[in-house]
């Protein structure tokens, strides 16, 4: 008999039923999904990133299998800020009623700025995600989260403009996520997620060229999760703000894992790829792995390994 | 969309890589003829989306060719074992008025014709099917279409069986009257369709995908409606929408 156990944490002041976040990118805006089941079991949803303008994205082909993951390189495909607001979020609104996650791109401060101006107005939406994963397009395409410098340099921009919680989501892609994990939080973010995906590439021998037309892509999937949780430790140890994990996590054991590391809240990716179901069945098991571990609030384990 | 559990009733060779496989499950959540489903497998991180052949309640028929590992896994599955997929993926064909649509398929395009056929005969309108192949040891359903009492013409690209050429080839060789066509094969086939027919048609078309089922946006395409997603407002294209 599984005893009733504690699932909720907060995130800066937003209060979620428990913590298991759809990461952006792997959910499109909610809506899809909610014809596969009642979406008001998850945390919060991270919307699929946006930037100002409408996006195509890159050419096909853009995904390329792994052993336990996958390459994307979809390119930010999106209909655009204005249209997420006039018609994505009202959609989600309407089958979704805990926090929302706007996950913001930009290829310029500007773009960054102007993005964060119109999000900040839209009452459901509980936190900003900043991805500095982008390329800078002033700065000879070098992502904005590379450099400590430039990732916060977006952080003080998109502060300056909104008042809902700023979470920059961190790219795993650099050599020392600490440095630039710190230099976000100085510059006044509210938290971080990490990570993004690895950049990653596939060949197709027969026909001798890259498997995706963009020949390098995002790796995510399982096979990144111990990466992920790494880089959550040694951030959480480097920081003070709230931490989303994200990277691999594929069962609730992955969840607990991830929290003990020191992530408040758990966002779950490719996962979603492979099984529709995947964030409402670890909802759903998550109890039961508590009980295994003798957890009775989640908010105990986090950042209990030292 | 579906997550259902079939079990194997027959898997076998029609040719030297095209499998046949019959399954038992829930279809509930398959409605058109030119849909899809999307299977897991064992080992491999994505599902293999495989169009629909044909179905009733319960009873599920997908023709596959073997292009890869985790199809040749597939092949080796035996009658009794389990597949997970998702069910009920894409559009599929579109039912209109015509009455005497032409269904082309292309190798491993020719499965969807088969259940369009089907509901197209029903509809009690005179189909005509060009089945289009490389050589007569390729060739596949011919009798099985035949067998709904169509008109069945084929091509090979070596001539050894029906009109030598291509499915076009095969159209104006045997001077088929139609007045809307169904199509679902190579890229270049389907180009060369769009091309020579004045009528007009719907194509099935193919991408990579990562989900199967609209989240991911790994097959998207640009139409002359807006971007799609090949998965979910897919993989069928109206001809008039299509951007080569």
């Amino acid at each position: 008999m599984v005893t009733e156990k504690n699932l909720s944490v907060e995130l800066c002041g937003v209060r979620l039923t428990n913590p298991i976040i759809p990461a952006s990118g792997t959910f499109g805006f909610g809506t899809e999904m909610a014809t596969l089941y009642d979406l008001d079991v998850l945390g919060a949803i991270s919307i699929k990133g946006t930037t100002r303008e409408a996006r195509f994205g890159n050419p096909t082909p853009r995904i390329a299998e792994c052993n336990a993951g996958l390459i994307n390189s979809v390119g930010l495909q999106n209909p655009g800020i204005d249209k997420v607001i006039s018609t994505e979020l009202p959609k989600l609104r309407a089958c979704f009623h805990n926090p929302i996650i706007a996950n913001i791109s930009g290829f310029s401060i500007d773009e960054y700025v102007e993005c964060c101006k119109k999000i900040d107005r839209e009452e459901q939406v509980a936190i900003i995600e900043v991805n500095v994963s982008c390329p800078n397009v002033h700065n000879g395409g070098m992502a904005f989260g590379t450099s400590a410098e430039s990732a916060a340099h977006v952080t003080r921009a998109v502060k300056a403009v909104t008042t809902k919680p700023v979470f920059i989501k961190l790219s795993p892609n650099v050599t020392d996520i600490t440095s630039i994990a710190r230099a976000c939080e100085e510059a006044g973010a509210d938290g971080l997620t990490l990570i993004n995906t690895l950049l990653g590439m596939r060949i197709d021998t027969m026909r001798r060229r890259p498997v995706v037309a963009n020949k390098m892509g995002g790796f995510s999937g399982a096979a990144i999760f111990p990466i992920a949780l790494r880089m959550v430790y040694q951030v959480a140890n480097a920081c003070r703000i709230p931490i989303i994990g994200c990277g691999g996590v594929s069962s609730a054991n992955d969840v607990i894992e991830m929290m003990m590391a020191g992530a408040t809240a758990v966002q779950v990716g490719a996962e979603n790829l492979r099984n529709p179901f995947a964030c409402k069945e670890l909802v759903e098991t998550l109890p039961a792995t508590m009980e295994q571990l003798k957890i009775e609030n989640l908010t105990d384990i986090i950042g209990i390994v030292k | 969309m579906e997550k259902t559990v079939f079990k194997i009733i027959s898997n076998k060779p029609l040719t030297k890589c095209i499998y046949e496989m019959c399954l038992e499950g829930n279809t509930s959540a398959i409605k058109n003829a030119g849909q899809f489903v999307n299977i897991a497998l064992d080992g491999f991180y994505l599902r293999r989306p495989i169009s629909v052949c044909d179905f009733s309640d319960n009873f599920l028929k997908i023709i596959y060719k073997v292009v890869g590992k985790g199809t040749e896994q597939m092949a080796k599955m035996q009658s009794g074992e389990q597949l997970e997929m998702l069910t009920g993926l894409g559009n599929g064909f579109s039912v209109n008025n015509c009455q005497k649509p032409l269904l082309v398929g292309g190798g491993v395009g020719v499965p969807p014709m088969y259940r369009l056929a089907k509901d197209l005969v029903a509809q009690g309108k005179q189909v005509s099917v060009v089945l289009g192949f490389n050589t007569c040891e390729e060739i596949f359903y011919k009798n099985e279409f035949e067998a709904l009492g169509v008109n069945v013409y084929v091509a090979t690209a070596d001539g050894s069986v029906g009109t030598k050429g291509f499915v076009t080839d095969a159209i104006t060789a045997n001077k088929i009257e139609a007045d809307y066509f169904y199509a679902c094969g190579p890229l270049p086939m389907l180009r060369a369709l769009y091309d020579k027919l004045d009528i007009d048609g719907e194509m099935s078309f193919e991408e990579r995908m990562g989900c199967g089922f609209g989240v991911c946006m790994g097959c998207s395409c640009k139409t002359k409606n807006g971007y799609k997603r090949i998965c979910k407002e897919g993989p069928v294209l109206k001809k008039d929408e299509i951007v080569w």
